[in-house]
């Protein structure tokens, strides 16, 4: 599985949060990081695990697979720009 | 560059002031810059000393509603004024509090939370709106 041979520069634990707050935390990570980073977001919400992928496309990053935990989402997303 | 969006709260009821956090914290994620008008109740909700109180729902909300809404802030939901701090740092969010309501409730800018970014008349609000989408709450 290619989500689990990713390394992960930084992990976005979300878990807890309704939407729009994962993407909120996800944002603040993307804008923290380096081009290359590699951000994995912990989710429970259900509205996020529709819009993250959606924000993703639209501001241009890349998703990488999004991984269903115990209880929650783990969302993989390569910062592009 | 994102069309930008006017949301001019009307209402001072936790649920509205949520709905219209949430509304904000996705326009500011995608990048529209949003204008918010603050006006008669949802203004009295904004002043420093109260923003943190129970504003009650609104009437259909009902008693179901309310245990609902108690629920959801119990499992951590974030307070509809945490949410719009958030959309501020996230993207463009100017909050402007209406002048004649400031009037009707006679208080100063100094009564009002930090997150309310000035006043304004509804002329002024009008050319911030411009030809973008407007919103009532």
């Amino acid at each position: 599985m290619q989500t689990q041979t990713t390394p992960i520069t930084r992990t976005v634990d979300a878990r807890g949060s309704y939407c729009p707050g994962p993407l909120m935390e996800l944002i603040r990570s993307i804008r923290e990081g380096q081009v290359g980073d590699v951000i994995a977001v912990w989710s429970s919400d259900a509205g996020s695990k529709l819009d993250i992928p959606k924000w993703i496309e639209k501001a241009g990053h890349r998703l990488i697979g999004i991984e269903t935990r115990e209880g929650y989402d783990e969302i993989l997303v390569e910062k592009l720009r | 560059m994102e069309q930008n969006l006017a949301l001019v709260l009307f209402s001072g009821t936790d649920d509205k002031l949520n709905a219209a956090a949430v509304m904000t914290a996705g326009a500011a994620a995608i990048g529209r810059p949003v204008h918010i008008f603050l006006q008669y109740w949802a203004l009295d909700s904004f002043r420093a000393d109260r923003i943190a109180d129970d504003h009650g729902l609104a009437p259909e909300a009902g008693d179901a509603g309310r245990r609902a809404v108690d629920a959801l802030a119990a499992a951590g939901q974030a307070p509809w004024h945490e949410t719009l701090r958030q959309a501020k740092e996230l993207g463009e969010v100017d909050i402007q509090a209406c002048s004649l309501s400031m009037d009707l409730l006679q208080i100063t800018e100094s009564d009002l939370d930090p997150l309310v970014d000035g006043v304004e008349g509804v002329t002024s609000f009008w050319l911030a709106a411009s030809d973008g989408q407007v919103v009532f709450i």
